[in-house]
């Protein structure tokens, strides 16, 4: 196996420039992680 | 920050600050912790030599090479950068975007878990008017700002106990929402009783989503959701709800159930829901109750609960590699396209963009908080009224509550729920423990089932190309 295999590209940094929208679904924790951003 | 743990053969590392999930051999998995826990390189290759005398010294010096790239690329023990962040979203103008609209404080069940006191929410009984349901609609496009997607939820007591009100509220809502600029999004959230084939043909035309109370196995269910005369509603409920799935097609359900001390084996419920029943959108909550009720969750029911998420977890990969996956709203996690750092650390936006609506047109922060006068936060007609109240809620996120500041998760549960805090601790900044561990276990199952699937990937792709 790889010593070290990284799953994910998009960093938050990178939603800090581009995010803050607020358009995306109320969330109740169902939780916050489950939900695609939808810009 | 970093959390590393193992589960199902993988060794996984997440970089909390970045959102990086790494997945790592044995080596590179101790070395990581070995720097974890302080000591520099020099004395950590020293370490790991001795814990690892098998690996050759090219090995060793490889790995940290490996540990040093990730570190330059802010991809592994990256810093926190986000406090700014946190109340951007809040410290705009207060806008509101989303209403819970309490349209019957009245239910035709009479469930002894329900936080609502069997949906009077511990006061009178009383359904929503259209006019205050319509002045509600008024007061959230008034306030909603630039923003132009609106949610509603018809939510309870039972909403369709006064289901001509809802009918009436989204035609409205349709009339209007053009000239202003606005997409209302609509969700009903129902106990079954009374779905009939006019409210699956509304809800299937009109509702966004529709969230459909069933506890899983009869048994189960029958314990706490009972009509008036204590009779268990799962016969009568089950046939109207597969109807109502079956014609909703590919569009948004779910089925919510709540687990107690009673059923700690909830991975049964799932899979009756799922195998018996034929629902492939599921969720099970644990019961939020009086620490002192027989159906209060124990701290010995914690490792049950744990190995139930695993199981879960397991089975759920198990499905789709058979080709019938089914969904489990807190393993619904999106690496790639998941919301953005001022969403992780602001929270639900309870108080703030999301209210709740009672059936005498009242705002409360939400449904949860229905029923305390000291949480009462204006009306519909004069709006909120006690700015202070919605202050201190936009001041709830992460970098407010103490006990988030050294948990790995908190960028995915963005700090948890008020409500919650408020009625474990006596305070909204607090946490609710409990929940918090139960939802770390659930995340460390929802990211190993994502390195999981990309290994599938993986493997179907390599396949592909040896054909």
């Amino acid at each position: 196996m790889e010593r070290i295999k990284t799953l994910t590209e998009t960093t938050y940094q990178e939603t800090q420039e581009h995010g803050g929208c607020g358009e995306c679904q109320t969330s109740c924790q169902c939780g916050i992680a489950n939900q695609a951003c939808e810009n | 920050m970093i959390h590393q743990y193992k589960m199902n053969g993988y060794n996984i590392v997440v970089d909390v600050f970045s959102a990086s999930v790494h997945v790592t051999d044995d080596l590179a998995y101790d070395a990581i912790h070995l720097l974890d826990t302080g000591m520099g390189e020099e004395e950590a290759e020293k370490a790991l030599r001795k814990q690892h005398p098998e690996a050759s010294d090219e090995d060793i010096r490889d790995t940290f090479l490996d540990i040093q790239e990730l570190i330059k690329a802010n991809k592994l023990f990256s810093k926190d950068v986000y406090q700014k962040a946190a109340g951007y979203l809040k410290q705009q103008s207060t806008v509101v975007k989303a209403l819970c609209l309490l349209v019957a404080h009245t239910c035709n069940l009479n469930c002894s878990y329900c936080f609502a006191s069997q949906g009077k929410f511990h006061g009178d009984a009383g359904l929503m008017s259209f006019e205050t349901g319509k002045r509600a609609l008024d007061f959230l496009i008034e306030n909603s700002g630039n923003r132009r997607n609106l949610e509603v939820d018809f939510f309870g007591g039972e909403p369709l106990v006064n289901f001509d009100v809802c009918k009436q509220l989204v035609a409205y809502a349709r009339s209007i929402e053009k000239q202003h600029n606005k997409n209302f999004r609509f969700t009903l959230t129902t106990n079954g009783v009374n779905v009939t084939d006019e409210v699956i043909e509304w809800a299937n035309k009109e509702c966004y989503n529709v969230v459909l109370s069933l506890d899983g196995r009869k048994e189960v269910n029958d314990r706490f959701r009972v009509d008036k005369a204590g009779h268990g509603s799962y016969d009568k409920i089950v046939p109207n709800f597969q109807k109502f799935v079956k014609a909703r097609g590919d569009k948004n359900y779910y089925m919510r159930g709540t687990y107690s001390h009673y059923n700690t084996d909830f991975t049964k419920d799932i899979f009756h829901m799922a195998d018996d029943l034929g629902f492939t959108e599921l969720s099970m909550e644990p019961v939020v109750t009086d620490p002192s009720s027989p159906s209060a969750l124990t701290e010995e029911d914690l490792p049950i609960l744990y190995e139930q998420y695993e199981i879960l977890a397991k089975d759920m990969l198990r499905r789709e590699r058979d080709g019938k996956p089914i969904t489990f709203y807190h393993y619904m996690i999106d690496l790639e396209h998941g919301p953005c750092i001022y969403k992780r650390v602001s929270g639900c936006g309870s108080g703030t963009e999301y209210m709740a609506v009672t059936a005498w047109g009242d705002l409360y922060p939400c449904h949860q908080f229905v029923s305390d006068p000291e949480y009462k936060l204006g009306d519909i007609w004069h709006g909120v009224t006690n700015t202070k109240l919605r202050d201190e809620f936009k001041e709830c996120n992460v970098y407010s509550r103490p006990d988030c500041q050294n948990c790995w998760a908190r960028l995915y549960c963005a700090g948890g729920c008020a409500a919650n805090a408020l009625h474990s601790t006596g305070d909204i900044h607090g946490t609710y423990e409990y929940g918090c561990k139960l939802f770390r276990k659930r995340m460390e199952c929802a990211l190993m089932m994502k390195v999981a699937e990309a290994e599938m990937a993986e493997s179907k792709a390599a396949s592909e190309d040896a054909e």
